[in-house]
């Protein structure tokens, strides 16, 4: 039971939180402009990397607060959580991951 | 307004005598018909405002609450997110504490909503209240990791709660649920009370 | 008969205490602090069950939870299968049997409690052996909160088999006096019969208690038998100690050939000797303390036969001096025996000089060496390392926050194990913020450390005889043998986790706790590599077998999954109302009366709806109070019409679009004033409503003026519902205007409803029926005063309350569709046939752009129809494909699409079906057929509204 730092109420057990897939993806100023494959890329597609992937989680069963965490995929370990509107973090290698 | 008082029920209303059977392992008793109101509100300016309206500032911090006695008589108010409070007082106080709070809110943005019959409350105290809790709740209830006032939102066993901590020293704490779990709630607190009554009985 | 090889003293066993049980239809005694197999051992029984595959007997090995072999049974006082005979504790009035593999589980539900419990700590000790012991009382001197899980039923770890003492005092003495001190230490919990089976991240460990097991038939039924203890830890410090590895030569599977160290436990921890004359077959000089122990209590101890070059000088001595012979650079190449070994044949090693022999003897006890206990430490990712000197897998880089101490990491004397567990005590206090942990001076043992180093030895070398069967077994438990492995590696796997499922070594209940690592020298020595390039296969929890009922905990029956009620529940349940699950929610099903089946209760249900008055629990549906200056806009995003247009008063449709533009949600918006909404969802998808607002305001909008708080269970709702609807609200709002003219449908009032007291409410003429109807809601405390209102006024117009299937006749009657139901994620509004519902106006709404995809333009999109079958008595099943085909032909069949719902309707006189249909539209008035069993049945596509559709009824 990994424990997930909320930016707002501190570490909590993971099955308080919701997953929100990949942080940053704005939906798009104006869709009507988009070709149907610049809409479909937005829709549909998401990265997938091995390492470090900043992605939304929300505290559901807590606060409720939607927040930005940074994730290595390999290790599940969070490497930093963030609040909405704070600035995206440096991805550099901050992390040896453990095998 | 208390006309309505003889017609109206609480979601424990039929566990009140299968909780006084839990005592003195615990002493769970249902608080009904509390004033809830659900306040959203980041404008400090408001915040405390509605703190001065209340007699009673608003938590500053996540996780706590605050209680202390204004205008309104006897009012807590949790923390339950950054810009989400919930504010408890006596039952039938409901228009009067929302006007308030509404009038110490204006101009700034924000709500507040009548959330009263939303939650019910369950005081919990005795030898074993913390024990109880800890069959199904996560968090860290400790007294030096959970002082008196702290409140979180959490899961105790399969359901929401909101848990105060009402006297960390005693070991006395508030549950708040939303009625439909709150039959939930009281079942499984009997049964994580059956081996502490055996052992007092 | 009497426990003829029970020593007459000695042993940590209570000889007051005389416990009867009852092993494979015989009758026997042993004592309290006995474990069965001990019992059995002073009884004479080594046997246990048989092999599986080749059921050879096979018998206890081991004295803890390592044993690979002695699976019993246990039939009183709870049937419950496949525990080792080493870890069940023994009580009075046991009844087991041996297992040959598999057991059997109880026809009956366990009667006892399980629980779970949670305690965080700033460092978890796992082991009270000597290195844990002190690991834990260094840190709870440095006022750490400790706790400390140990597996076995007292403190004091590998001490408990052997005679040490410490500072000159008999080692129990020591234990017994940390133990004290841990205990009297606020803040220090001390967990006896647990085991950590599972570490998990963050300092998660989970450890099963077995609380009442050792009680038997005198356990409290009040008390959970077994606890699952969810262990936060800042810090973890693995004191787990070792396992005794045994040496693979043919016949070695034999009862009586038991691991050195266990005979030793046996007889110091038990007072148990396990034969009468025994030969010790070892690689290292651990076991010569064995052979001397078990000579000195009494056993003939016929042969020290040890494969290194040269016998340990002093150790051999101390044999000589007791008459036990030792014979250095030999091997044990086989055995003989049935049930029980009667001879050991012993050679020469390899390039030693000697000759062969046989010695008779009824126990043969073996060491190959120790392997560090690092099933834990390689869970919580530490690194593993091979020691070649150890022959064994050993920590060899800790991860965050684990420590390990004691034989655990690979450590054989004394010393070195209290030291380590000293510094690792130390060293967590201070890591998890505890203050410096005051000294816990160490104990010194009289017992000598190991001098010569051992000999690292996977098998005895030799080949069984041509056309022989190989009898050299690897994995007792799996029946594996040297030649299983040797297959794998010739067909060419390299990686143990690949021989590991090839032979099926380690997946046993023991997963492999003696053959795991032999299994990787085998590997090593038949590939030609070293045993360093070979990663051991994946320790996965949990470290011993934990029952489903241990894991399930209270959450069984009423506790396992919460069911969610709503205000008026104490009333549906005393009208006899049938309850149908939707989410979490118990919903009233239908009402029958005495006598009535379904069928009948829905039809009279609906004939009521229809021609006079009925109401409902609309309580679930979802409610969200939505506020803010930008509310309209913000619910124009989501709703895919326009909700701003809509006047304070009036109340509005909507579907919900995920991105892709498929339906997610459908429900009422209610304009309450300019800057306030309240929005309904439908039951299963309250939460994921309001989530779905919260993420766009939280993560794209922020900017927006808008706020959404959940109110469902702030409010009962009663949907009331006919043609005598509007004079039973009537009588119960005197200050309402319930007409058409001042009251028009998708409009709502507040007015107080005199209930005897008065009641505010907030009354909205919403139909979901198509008939004349008004949803009144009141707050969750006047929800069940207020019906039984409604029910006495409406007694005289024979209002009828009903439940789920008749809303859902009466809606798929009007041809509306449930989200979810007639939906899956694949259908889009103008599948629906909803495409009034899709404003051409907003520039953009969640979904819009998606509708404008090739994909969702599709001709042949599986469309909303009605069904109706030729037949007018047959009722589809839901969930029943369509097909254009009168005789089915050679799978695959082309499906047209699915059954949505299938109801029998009071007011078509006839049954009716609503389907998704590819070009369903295009299709109304063709026949078509679905599967019902091994009949095709005909239906005529028609239009999805069945009744009313002028919709001339929701007036009155």
């Amino acid at each position: 039971m990994q424990l997930i730092p909320c930016p707002w109420c501190g570490p909590r057990e993971e099955t308080e939180f919701h997953y929100g897939g990949q942080a940053h993806v704005a939906y798009p100023e104006d869709p009507s402009a988009l070709t149907d494959q610049e809409w479909a890329q937005y829709v549909f597609f998401r990265d997938n990397p091995s390492g470090p992937f900043a992605e939304r989680w929300s505290h559901s069963a807590g606060c409720r607060r939607w927040f930005n965490a940074v994730r290595d995929t390999r290790t599940h370990d969070l490497l930093s959580v963030h609040r909405i509107g704070e600035p995206v973090p440096d991805l550099g290698e901050k992390d040896e991951v453990v095998s | 307004m208390t006309a309505d008082i003889g017609i109206r029920t609480s979601p424990l209303a039929a566990w009140t005598d299968r909780l006084a059977a839990l005592e003195p392992a615990l002493t769970a008793v249902e608080r009904p018909f509390l004033t809830q109101l659900t306040v959203r509100v980041s404008d400090p300016v408001a915040v405390a405002g509605m703190g001065g309206a209340l007699g009673v500032a608003f938590p500053a911090h996540p996780c706590t609450s605050t209680r202390g006695r204004g205008p309104f008589g006897d009012v807590e108010v949790l923390w339950l997110g950054p810009d989400e409070f919930l504010v408890v007082a006596a039952p039938d106080s409901s228009v009067p504490v929302e006007d308030a709070l509404r009038t110490a809110l204006r101009p700034a943005r924000g709500v507040v909503v009548d959330t009263s019959a939303q939650r019910t409350t369950v005081a919990l105290s005795g030898p074993h209240a913390r024990d109880v809790l800890a069959h199904g709740c996560a968090v860290d209830l400790h007294p030096s990791v959970a002082p008196t006032g702290t409140c979180v939102q959490t899961l105790l066993a399969r359901t929401g709660i909101i848990l105060r901590v009402a006297d960390a020293g005693s070991g006395a704490f508030t549950v708040l649920v939303r009625s439909s779990f709150a039959e939930y709630l009281a079942a499984w607190l009997s049964d994580a009370c059956v081996e502490y009554r055996a052992a007092l009985s | 008969m009497s426990a003829t090889f029970r020593l007459p003293t000695g042993g940590l066993i209570d000889r007051e205490t005389t416990l009867r049980f009852t092993f494979d239809g015989r009758p026997m005694t042993g004592h309290r602090g006995d474990t069965l197999a001990s019992a059995l051992l002073a009884n004479g029984v080594h046997g246990t069950g048989t092999g599986i595959r080749y059921g050879r007997p096979r018998g206890i090995v081991a004295a803890g939870s390592e044993d690979p072999t002695s699976l019993v049974q246990i039939e009183q006082p709870f049937p419950e299968p496949m525990l080792t005979a080493t870890t069940v504790e023994l009580y009075d009035g046991l009844v087991a049997r041996g297992l040959s593999g598999q057991g059997r589980l109880a026809s009956e539900p366990d009667p006892a409690r399980y629980d779970a419990k949670h305690v965080h700590c700033d460092v978890l000790v796992v082991g009270a052996g000597p290195a844990g012991l002190v690991a834990a009382l260094t840190a709870a001197r440095g006022g750490a909160r400790v706790v400390v899980v140990d597996e076995q039923t007292r403190a004091g770890g590998a001490l408990l088999g052997t005679r040490e003492y410490l500072d000159e005092r008999p080692s129990a003495e020591w234990v017994a006096g940390i133990v004290a001190e841990l205990r009297n230490t606020p803040g220090v919990l001390v967990l006896e019969r647990t085991t950590a089976f599972g570490v998990y991240q963050d300092g998660f460990v989970l450890a099963l208690q077995r609380r009442t097991d050792h009680l038997g038939f005198d356990a409290p039924a009040d008390t959970a038998r077994q606890r699952v203890w969810r262990i936060r830890a800042k810090q973890t410090v693995l004191a787990t100690g070792a396992h005794e590895r045994p040496v693979v030569f043919a016949d070695n599977d034999r009862p009586g050939i038991m691991l050195a160290g266990s005979a030793r436990t046996y007889l110091h921890r038990y007072g148990v000797l396990p034969g009468t004359r025994a030969v010790v077959f070892t690689t290292n000089d651990s076991a010569y303390t064995a052979a001397i122990d078990l000579a000195r209590a009494g056993m003939d101890v016929a042969m020290v036969v040890d494969a290194r070059p040269v016998a340990p000088g002093v150790l051999a001595a101390r044999c000589h001096a007791r008459d036990i012979e030792v014979r250095a650079g030999h091997a044990v190449t086989g055995t003989g025996g049935g049930d029980r070994v009667t001879d050991v044949r012993i050679a020469p090693m390899p390039g030693t000089d000697g000759t062969a022999d046989t010695v008779d003897c009824d126990t043969l006890l073996v060491s190959g060496g120790w392997n560090p206990v690092v099933h834990l430490f390689s869970q919580a990712r530490g690194r593993l390392r091979y020691d070649s000197g150890l022959g064994a897998f050993v920590p060899g880089g800790e991860p965050p926050a684990v420590g390990v101490a004691g034989s655990a990491t690979g450590a054989l004397d004394f010393a070195s194990c209290v030291r380590q567990g000293r510094d690792a005590g130390r060293a967590a206090a201070l890591a998890a913020g505890a203050a410096p942990a005051g000294e816990v001076v160490l104990p010194v043992s009289d017992t000598r450390t190991d001098a010569q180093p051992g000999l690292v030895l996977w098998r005895v070398p030799g080949e069984p005889a041509e056309g022989a069967p190989d009898t050299r077994f690897v994995d007792l438990q799996r029946d594996a043998t040297v030649s299983d492995v040797l297959r794998a590696t010739g067909a060419g796997l390299r990686s143990l986790e690949h021989v590991k499922r090839y032979t099926t070594i380690g997946t046993a209940h023991d997963q492999g706790k003696t053959s795991g690592t032999i299994t990787a020298g085998l590997v090593a020595e038949a590939l030609g590599t070293e045993l360093s390039e070979q990663r051991p296969t994946t320790f996965r929890p949990p470290y011993t077998p934990v029952s489903f009922a241990a894991l399930a905990g209270r959450d069984r029956g009423g506790l396992h999954d919460p069911a969610r009620v709503t205000a008026l529940h104490p009333w549906h349940v005393a009208h006899g109302a049938l309850f149908e699950d939707v989410g979490q929610w118990k919903r009233p099903w239908y009402f029958p009366l005495p006598g009535e089946d379904m069928d009948a209760a829905v039809l009279r249900e609906c004939r009521a709806a229809r021609e006079g008055v009925a109401l409902m629990d609309g309580s679930t549906l979802g409610k969200i109070d939505l506020r803010g200056r930008d509310a309209g806009s913000f619910l124009d995003m989501l709703y895919t019409n326009k909700m701003s247009a809509l006047k304070v008063g009036g109340i509005r449709y909507g579907v919900m679009c995920g991105v892709d533009g498929m339906v997610i949600d459908d429900g009422t918006v209610i304009r309450l004033a300019e800057d306030r909404f309240l929005v309904t969802t439908t039951t299963g998808n309250a939460a994921m409503v309001l989530d779905w607002m919260e993420e766009w305001l939280q993560t794209e909008w922020p900017h927006l003026d808008v706020y959404a708080t959940s109110v469902t269970e702030h409010w009962a709702t009663i949907p009331l519902v006919g043609p005598r609807s509007r004079d039973v609200l009537a009588g119960l709002a005197p200050g309402l205007d319930a007409g058409n003219e001042a009251f028009g449908f998708m409009e709502w009032r507040d007015t107080v409803l005199d209930v005897g007291a008065g009641v505010p409410a907030r009354v909205c003429r919403i139909s979901f029926s198509g008939e004349l109807a008004y949803e009144i809601n009141v707050t969750a405390w006047h929800g069940l005063a207020v019906w039984e209102a409604l029910m006495a006024v409406g007694e005289r117009y024979g209002i009828t309350p009903y439940g789920t299937e008749t809303m859902h006749v009466l809606r798929a009657e009007k041809g509306y569709p449930i989200i979810g139901q007639e939906t899956d994620a694949t259908v889009t509004p103008q599948d629906l046939g909803m495409s009034w519902a899709v404003s051409k106006k907003k520039a953009d709404f969640i979904g819009k752009r998606s509708f404008a995809r090739a994909e969702n333009n599709r001709p042949d999109r599986k469309q909303l129809v009605g069904l109706l079958p030729v037949d007018p008595d047959l009722r589809l099943p839901e969930g029943a494909q369509v097909v254009d085909t009168d005789r089915l032909p050679q799978p695959p069949v082309r499906m047209l699409g699915h059954v949505t719902s299938s109801y029998r309707s009071a007011a078509l006189g006839r049954t009716f079906a609503l389907a998704v249909v590819r070009s369903g539209r295009e299709r109304v008035g063709e026949t078509l057929h679905v599967p019902v069993g091994d009949d095709l049945v005909p239906v005529t596509v028609t239009e999805s509204v069945f009744y009313d559709k002028e919709g001339a009824r929701r007036d009155g």
